[in-house]
């Protein structure tokens, strides 16, 4: 489709450039610092786009000449973004940390993350997917840099953009080697002129070397091992809405891409006698699990700890991407939105805590449940549901993951996983222990505004009911990415299990 | 629908303990035993109401629930769990009533008190496996906060320690679990149902009956609920809990917790993977003996009169290990009724304890002598369970036991006769240090320190009264039990020596 034609198909994402532009614009005017205005304008302009991504109902067409595809798939991941986008937003609201006199770029900011997140679910096309990955990692940047009086703060924006030059320098190679190999940047046909790469033995080696290298780049954006560096640094030292932001929203625009190139791209060689990425997938993902849990085990601030658990939940993510089967690809669009709902509830209690009593680490916790009751129950059904218990929803997640692996015949893989998420309890069973077990002086009781109590149910009720009310929620992941699912993935699913 | 109603009227009961006003804790308390009540009065409907001349589920109810992947709400009942059912919801309304000392945070207590019921009541009905693993965690929970909140001196070590233990094996169960939902079928007809997945393991040819599949899930279930029997070396954990927890729930740790590890032994591992079961009988006897002569060795030694009780349970819960080990009629009987049996006893001796404790404040069995003389219906009550607990014959322990070491002494493993002969060893043990113990606490010069003394008062005697009589009752009438699952166990005995057979392990 051509470009004017496509402009229709696009409203979603002008809307969100109109968004920032406005709220850079009002962020001029003088009363913006003292109100919300800025924050109102950009939870506006989410929920006009929602609404033209609702109206627009489930089209699937390649845009701009074959540069981005609108198909469920991205439209899923658009949502998930906005939504945790939305969340973020009123989190910063709420936040104590945050400058009232700069608030205003940073919603203009968060806004503008969403125009990159959008294009790196839809590109289909490598250039687009490389321009997207940087929008968003420049603005995330900013973002984590953005308490300036704070060292912890620019030392995380530091680090994240050392690491991150590093891991898209790497990436843009590897892209160069497949844009070598193949002659073209479009990810469907990079698929089937793969094959024939691959069909010639010196070419092998090069195509092997070109998958490691576009895994670093993604592997940092969902911050997977060996490219988590990053991970625990930026997490802690960034604002706590950002963190959340960073843990959810890019983490799902990783995976957008991930699969759009894996399961387009590299996904088309069903020989992989030649190079077999599947183990590649499987390792990183086993390392960065075990990684994540064990580094959280001994954490005593609770945004690092959730910060080392969101990577561990990026490895169990990656077991549904390691075999690209359509179970895999249903089980990562369910996990992330359980995801959003336990891991966002969790990062809004640690806001919640953090402005009340000052602090973010685990003796800050103690006794909340005679303080602060909804507070202590919501938090213990978040971190049981990061854990995989049932009944909760992240028990259904964590189950459709280990499905979509043992489908491939992945048992190692899974028996891994099945140990890491008994690992992991004993981690977030200490806040939990502090919450409900352990003694405090204070015993003031703590309350909250009825919005926030009202956000906060809005998080745990989906914990329980994502559990209940499986089946239905299951069936709109089932009708969004019908069509998506290409052939060859069955062959490699075959090919492993023998 | 009946059955639907008993599973979840304690949950129920948990919205509205929750829904009572602040510091009504005596309303929670009678609001909890009324609601504990109702199980009960289904469960006794359900058992004098079942028909034990087949083997067939009885009260089924199948509604589909997550219909993508076979998993459906499918419940009912058969003689060994309407067994079970009903040993849990007779402790129901009797772990209420020991818990009436329970000061701090009554609606909390009450309300996961009610929590663990659902899950345990509703872990006996599932005949879905993806609900029994779902019941299977859900006590997890109530489970943890009960003994870490309400527990003794080390509750959050013996909390997370239980929570922990627990989660280790059912994560592998449930890798297990999953393995076999993908073995079942083409994708999209694949199940979860316990029922149809047993049928399908016993088909020749279907990739569920390949003997090499079923070894290695065998493992995968058997982790699962050795943790929970516990059976060596995965007990660690049942020493702490069990002494930390409070009196009720160590009571519902011994009486139906346990039972959860065995049931789903036979339930699963015996019934649904008969292959893996014949080829796994030999070590698993092994590890019953180990279990029997190792948790009775413990309980001799130990001055603590709960943690005695807690290590005697190991011992006994050894003799159900080897009654299913066994793998025929005499063995598997007498491991079920042993789960019942010890559901009974050591409820009974747990009770026991919290009596003595709430009075004396220790625990030291050293630390008492002669309480036989001020408290003679104490004493009594005490040498009615221990003698229980140790065999005696004319109280049921003894059938139990008896039972299934005449099943294993013709059991299908190698070297039946001298693992069986060994684990008696583990009786004698037994009556040693109930003895002992009797005659340190009871026997003997009175203990000045305790001249004052209270005798058992009458809610305690309420709540050991039911047990105490079951005790004997099925000591002299065990076909009161056993008939309910006559039949059942032969339709297991059958499946597992046709498939035994098929693999040449017995003659």
């Amino acid at each position: 489709m051509n470009s004017i034609d496509s402009l229709q198909y696009f409203v979603p994402e002008l809307i969100i450039i109109g968004t920032a532009l406005l709220a850079i614009i009002y962020d001029l005017t003088p009363d913006s610092k003292h109100n919300n205005g800025t924050a109102y304008i950009a939870l506006g302009g989410i929920a006009l786009t929602l609404i033209a991504i609702f109206s627009a109902g489930l089209p699937s067409e390649f845009l701009f000449d074959g540069m981005i595809k609108i198909d469920g798939f991205s439209i899923y991941f658009k949502v998930i973004v906005l939504v945790t986008t939305a969340a973020t937003i009123i989190f910063s609201m709420q936040s104590d940390e945050l400058d009232p006199n700069t608030k205003g770029e940073y919603y203009s900011i968060l806004i503008a993350v969403n125009l990159g997140m959008f294009l790196m679910a839809s590109s289909t096309n490598l250039l687009i997917a490389y321009l997207a990955l940087e929008t968003v990692s420049i603005a995330s940047y900013i973002l984590a840099g953005f308490l300036t009086h704070n060292r912890r703060s620019s030392e995380a924006a530091f680090k994240y953009i050392i690491y991150g030059a590093v891991a898209s320098g790497t990436m843009l190679f590897g892209l160069s080697l497949i844009f070598g190999l193949t002659g073209t940047a479009s990810i469907p046909e990079i698929g089937t002129r793969l094959a024939e790469v691959i069909a010639e033995p010196n070419s092998r080696l090069a195509v092997t070397v070109a998958t490691v290298f576009v895994m670093a780049g993604l592997g940092y954006k969902i911050a997977s091992v060996p490219f988590h560096m990053w991970g625990p640094d930026v997490y802690e030292g960034a604002p706590i809405p950002v963190t959340a932001f960073l843990s959810v929203a890019s983490k799902a625009a990783g995976f957008a891409l991930l699969i759009r190139i894996f399961y387009l791209g590299f996904g088309q060689i069903t020989d992989l006698s030649t190079t077999n990425w599947t183990i590649l997938l499987a390792v990183v993902s086993a390392l960065t699990m075990t990684f994540g849990n064990l580094a959280a085990l001994p954490q005593n601030n609770v945004k690092r700890l959730l910060a080392y658990s969101s990577i561990a939940h990026g490895g169990y993510l990656l077991m549904g991407a390691v075999l690209l089967n359509d179970t895999g690809i249903k089980a990562i669009l369910f996990y992330l939105t359980i995801y959003l709902f336990m891991n966002l509830g969790a990062f809004f209690v640690v806001i919640l805590v953090s402005n009340r009593l000052g602090g973010e680490m685990i003796e800050n916790y103690r006794n909340l449940i005679s303080r602060a009751p909804l507070l202590a129950v919501s938090m213990a059904l978040f971190l049981f549901s990061l854990t995989g218990l049932p009944p909760l929803a992240g028990f259904s997640g964590k189950w459709l993951l280990f499905t979509a692996a043992l489908e491939g015949g992945l048992y190692w893989l899974v028996v891994v996983a099945a140990l890491n998420s008994a690992v992991s309890l004993y981690y977030y069973i200490r806040v939990v222990r502090a919450m409900f077990f352990e003694k405090s002086d204070e015993e003031t009781p703590l309350t909250f505004t009825f919005g926030n109590q009202l956000l906060l149910l809005f998080f745990a009720v989906p914990t329980v009911l994502l559990f209940v009310f499986w089946e239905p929620s299951y069936q709109v992941i089932e009708t969004v990415i019908k069509g998506f699912t290409p052939d060859p993935v069955s062959k490699i699913t075959a090919t492993i299990s023998q | 629908m009946l059955l639907t109603w008993m599973i979840f009227i304690p949950l129920i009961g948990m919205v509205l303990v929750l829904l009572l006003p602040r510091d009504q804790d005596n309303a929670a308390r009678w609001l909890t035993f009324a609601i504990t009540l109702l199980p009960l009065l289904i469960a006794v409907f359900l058992f004098t109401n079942y028909d034990n001349s087949e083997a067939g589920i009885q009260h089924e109810l199948t509604i589909p629930w997550i219909e993508s992947f076979g998993i459906s709400y499918h419940i009912g009942l058969d003689g060994l769990s309407v067994t079970l059912v009903l040993l849990t919801a007779l402790l129901g309304p009797i772990c209420v009533g020991a818990s009436w000392k329970i000061n701090k945070g009554v609606k909390a207590y009450m309300a996961l008190f009610l929590l663990l019921e659902t899950g345990m009541i509703g872990f006996f009905c599932a005949l879905d496996l993806f609900l029994f693993y779902v019941f299977f965690e859900l006590t997890l929970l109530p489970m943890y906060f009960l003994v870490g909140i309400w527990g003794g001196e080390r509750r959050e070590y013996a909390a997370i320690k239980f929570f922990l233990y627990t989660l280790f094996g059912s994560v592998l169960m449930l890798v297990a679990m999953i393995a076999v939902y993908l073995k079942s079928g083409e994708a999209g007809a694949r199940t979860f149902d316990i029922i149809e997945l047993t049928q399908l393991a016993q088909t020749a040819g279907h990739p569920l009956a390949d003997p090499d599949f079923q070894k290695i899930v065998f493992l995968g279930f058997f982790v699962g609920f050795a943790v929970k029997v516990p059976i060596f070396p995965f007990h660690t954990w049942l020493p702490d809990a069990h002494v930390q927890a409070p009196t009720a729930i160590s009571v519902i740790l011994a009486g139906i917790l346990l039972k959860m590890g065995t049931y789903g032994l036979v339930r699963i591992n015996v019934t649904m993977l008969p292959e893996g079961m014949a080829a796994s009988a030999g070590w698993l006897a092994i590890l019953a003996v180990v279990n029997i002569i190792y948790g009775s060795l413990c309980a001799l030694f130990q001055t603590d009169f709960k943690k005695m009780v807690a290590y005697s349970s190991i011992g006994h819960m050894g003799f159900v290990i080897l009654g299913i080990a066994a793998l025929n009629k005499p063995g598997i009987t007498g491991a079920i009724l042993q789960m019942f049996n010890h559901g009974v006893i050591s409820g009974m001796l747990f009770l026991l304890v919290g009596v003595i404790y709430d009075r004396a404040h220790h625990r030291d069995i050293n630390g008492f002598g002669g309480l036989g003389a001020k408290m003679p219906v104490y004493t009594g009550i005490t040498t009615l369970a221990f003698m229980a607990s140790l065999g005696l014959p004319g109280l049921s322990g003894f059938v139990g036991e008896a039972l299934s070491l005449l099943g294993a002494f013709d059991g299908a493993f190698d070297n039946a006769k001298f693992l069986t002969i060994l684990s008696t060893i583990g009786i004698v043990i037994g009556a040693a240090y109930f003895l002992w113990t009797l005659q340190r606490i009871f026997l003997g010069q009175l203990n000045p320190k305790y001249e004052e003394i209270e005798e058992i008062n009458a809610r305690e005697i309420a709540t050991l009264l039911p047990l105490g009589v079951l005790t004997i009752l099925l000591g002299v009438w065990p076909h009161f039990i056993i008939d309910m699952f006559d039949q059942n166990v032969d339709a297991i005995v059958k499946a597992v020596n046709a498939s035994s057979k098929a693999v040449g392990i017995l003659p």
